[in-house]
């Protein structure tokens, strides 16, 4: 792979693999599991009020199930029978992968088509894949890989290429120049992408097949199915132009310096660093892009590479604060007997609009922006380190705090007393001495000392969650805030409330300190 | 040429924090906390209750330093035994507080330097056990550099052995303790009341006082004369002080 001290860099292989996801590098995707086994299949889709079959098996078309018979009805005709629940939005999410995949290696121009397609833009890329008919039959080849089935139709138009696809009934069709009419002729009509209310009336009027659209006078054509009917036949049949509005695949912004001689100062590290940084940070600017995390790849002299990452808290792209969370890992960088390369790249981005000059210049009524704070502290402490406590709803006071990010803004707890200091585990008291059932202590010993309590408030009864664990069904706790002879204020709890047995056993717990 | 040495030391010194009971002002160098030093707080004793009323003592300082809306105090501590509605109840709300926790002493007090240097937050509050006299002299540095105030609060290492024993370059030192609060005509706990003793200030003398706990806004308060009545409008400044230590 080495040649005269340089890397070479192989094509990528664009049959062979698909990216795991659009912005993330590395990974493949993994081939879908088969569907379906030896029992008829169908994926059934709730429309309405009914359940209506979306897909079947080959062996479930074979038995008669069609896509759009109601699932009822299925299950009638066919008793054995497996059915899944169908997931557009995985579909979606799968079709817009493959358009991606299409447009990174494919042809400039890919759009996903309805629920089910993609329409790929061939014009002047087949050559590069050794023309049509080895490029239909490669794109098969690999979506055979994946998991799917798929036709390929290659036409002149999109209309003509979308109805051939779908209702053409060949693995692969290649329509020649100026075959469109000739070729669409006996297809049905729904293969034109038409609404349902133009079929309908289609229908009423006896029309089955596209040829019988073909000698019919325009003008009244228009009337009965609408004139989006007579612009889908013209853009089919190539009279009419359509364009294809391309899905644009997101490239990760990326900075790459490759260098005469290998560095291996931290000085010099730091220069470089610097450099990328304002490459990154112009690409950024002209996309209006801001960094939640950066990736630094130092590729040594002896293949190996070091990967250094840093977050933000917020998107930003400030030059210099990014500098400064990079120098605090500067230090982690091992260069072994040199960096030749350097690449800077941002997997993690956020749009970023630029921001009104009037709120900079108003710094009176401005509040101090934590984050690059944030960003500088936890890159010295690590990400957990830094955070903000928010409430969650429950009484019970140990599940009352949950943590939040450092930029969180939440929201605060009731004001009931509460101490400034908690036990992690209540500790149990022991000789206890109080009246039954509601009155604070009176003495009670804890940690081998005991003390007498001169005041006390209470109780503050707390239920249990039932929901969280069947054993705090009836469980009580009883909360006192009591205060002992030398000013010491402690937050105690019984368990039980005195009265029903199941609610506790009244043993006494120390849970807590108030100043 | 002592013109501009005092004017120099001036510019060093932050905004001032009063307390707002006027014997503390009074005896305090400046009328109250500098807005850009750094101010030791430690329990009376190692006890738990102490500890707590120190807590409060230091949490009801940053709540009155991160007064102003969308400001926030960076409590930093090792060990994690903090009850955020407790301090919420002492003026500091979730979100007013950011907490940063760090694995050792050393680890936390590099985090402060930072935290106060940069100078976007409204107080700097750490738990510390050891920091030595070089840690806190830096501390002091970066106070002053980043106009940030910054309270450090030492807690017991060895029980009997006072934390603030230690020599350090703080603004002030105090140490909070416990007292035995004023009885309610009606069966119940009242306000909190602490003995709270400035054991060490820069240009100033040292003085101990009997004091009200905070309260929801951190302000401490001057103890009633009596249980029903309140202090008179024109005692405050007059009220005797304690024994000066």
């Amino acid at each position: 792979m080495r040649e005269l001290g340089r890397r070479s860099e192989a094509a990528a292989p664009v049959f062979r693999a698909l990216r795991s996801d659009d912005g993330t590098s590395g990974g493949i995707a993994a081939p879908l599991p088969p569907l379906w086994g030896l029992r008829p299949t169908i994926v059934v889709a709730r429309t309405g009020q009914r359940d209506l079959v979306t897909a079947a098996c080959p062996a479930a078309l074979d038995l008669g199930l069609v896509p759009g018979m109601a699932a009822a009805h299925a299950r009638a005709l066919v008793s054995d029978l497996d059915l899944l629940d169908a997931a557009p939005d995985a579909d979606r999410a799968w079709l817009d992968r493959l358009a991606f995949h299409a447009a990174r290696c494919w042809t400039p121009t890919a759009a996903v088509s309805g629920t089910d397609g993609l329409w790929l833009d061939l014009s002047g890329t087949t050559h590069l894949f050794g023309g049509e008919e080895r490029f239909a039959a490669r794109l098969l080849g690999f979506l055979r890989r994946l998991g799917f089935t798929a036709r390929v139709a290659i036409a002149g138009t999109p209309g003509a290429a979308h109805a051939l696809a779908r209702y053409g009934g060949a693995g692969v069709r290649i329509l020649p120049e100026g075959g469109e009419s000739e070729a669409l002729a006996p297809l049905p009509l729904a293969a034109l992408r038409l609404a349902p209310e133009a079929l309908a009336a289609a229908a009423r009027f006896g029309i089955e097949r596209i040829a019988d659209l073909y000698p019919m006078p325009r003008g009244p054509l228009a009337r009965r199915l609408g004139r989006s009917a007579v612009e889908r036949l013209d853009q089919a049949r190539g009279f009419v132009p359509e364009p294809i509005v391309p899905v644009v695949p997101f490239d990760m912004p990326e900075a790459r310096r490759s260098l005469l001689e290998p560095i291996g100062t931290a000085e010099a590290i730091e220069q470089v660093i610097a450099d990328l940084l304002g490459d990154l940070v112009l690409a950024l600017r002209e996309r209006s892009l801001g960094v939640r995390s950066l990736v630094l790849r130092c590729d040594r002299l002896d293949m190996g590479a070091q990967f250094v990452t840093v977050g933000t808290a917020r998107a930003t792209r400030d030059a210099k604060h990014l500098m400064r969370l990079f120098r605090l890992r500067i230090d982690r960088i091992e260069p072994g007997l040199g960096i030749e390369t350097m690449v800077l790249a941002a997997p993690q981005v956020e749009a970023l609009a630029p921001e009104a000059i009037a709120a900079v210049l108003d710094t009176a009524r401005q509040a101090p922006d934590l984050a690059p704070l944030v960003d500088a502290l936890a890159g010295r402490a690590g990400d957990a380190a830094l955070f903000r406590l928010s409430a969650i709803e429950s009484d019970v006071p140990e599940r009352a705090i949950a943590r939040a990010g450092p930029l969180a803004k939440p929201a605060g707890w009731p004001v009931w007393p509460r101490p400034i200091r908690m036990l992690a585990r209540p500790e149990a008291l022991s000789g206890v001495v109080a009246l039954l059932p509601d009155h604070p202590p009176r003495r009670f010993a804890w940690r081998g000392r005991s003390y007498a309590v001169v005041a006390g408030d209470g109780p503050e009864r707390i239920h249990g969650e039932w929901w969280r664990r069947p054993g705090e069904m009836w469980a009580v706790r009883d909360y006192f805030r009591v205060e002992a002879t030398s000013g010491e204020r402690f937050w105690l709890f019984r368990r039980g409330d005195a009265i029903t047995d199941k609610t506790g056993d009244l043993s006494w717990y120390m849970h807590g300190v108030f100043g | 040429m002592l013109r501009a040495a005092v004017a120099r030391a001036a510019a060093s010194r932050g905004p001032v924090l009063p307390f707002g009971v006027g014997p503390v002002d009074h005896l305090l160098a400046g009328g109250g906390l500098d807005g850009a030093g750094l101010h030791e707080v430690a329990g009376a004793s190692a006890s738990w209750s102490d500890d707590a009323a120190a807590t409060l003592f230091a949490a009801g300082i940053a709540s009155r330093f991160a007064a102003a809306p969308d400001v926030s105090a960076l409590w930093a501590l090792t060990r994690f035994d903090l009850y955020a509605p407790g301090l919420e109840q002492a003026g500091l709300g979730p979100d007013r507080v950011l907490y940063a926790q760090g694995r050792t002493d050393k680890e936390l007090l590099a985090l402060c330097e930072d935290a106060l240097r940069d100078g976007s937050l409204a107080c700097v509050v750490a738990e510390v056990k050891a920091a030595d006299q070089t840690a806190t002299r830096r501390l002091q540095l970066a106070a002053s550099e980043g106009h940030t105030p910054m309270i450090l609060y030492r807690r017991y290492r060895r029980y009997g052995q006072c934390p603030l024993a230690d020599p350090s370059l703080a603004m002030t030192r105090w140490r909070i303790g416990t007292l035995s609060s004023g009885r309610l005509a009606s069966p119940g706990v009242g306000r909190g009341r602490w003995n709270v003793e400035l054991v060490r200030q820069r240009g100033g003398p040292p003085f101990s006082l009997e004091l009200e706990a905070c309260d929801d806004q951190g302000r401490l308060a001057l103890p009633a004369a009596t249980a029903d009545r309140a202090v008179a409008p024109g005692r405050t400044d007059t009220v005797a002080f304690g024994h000066a230590a």
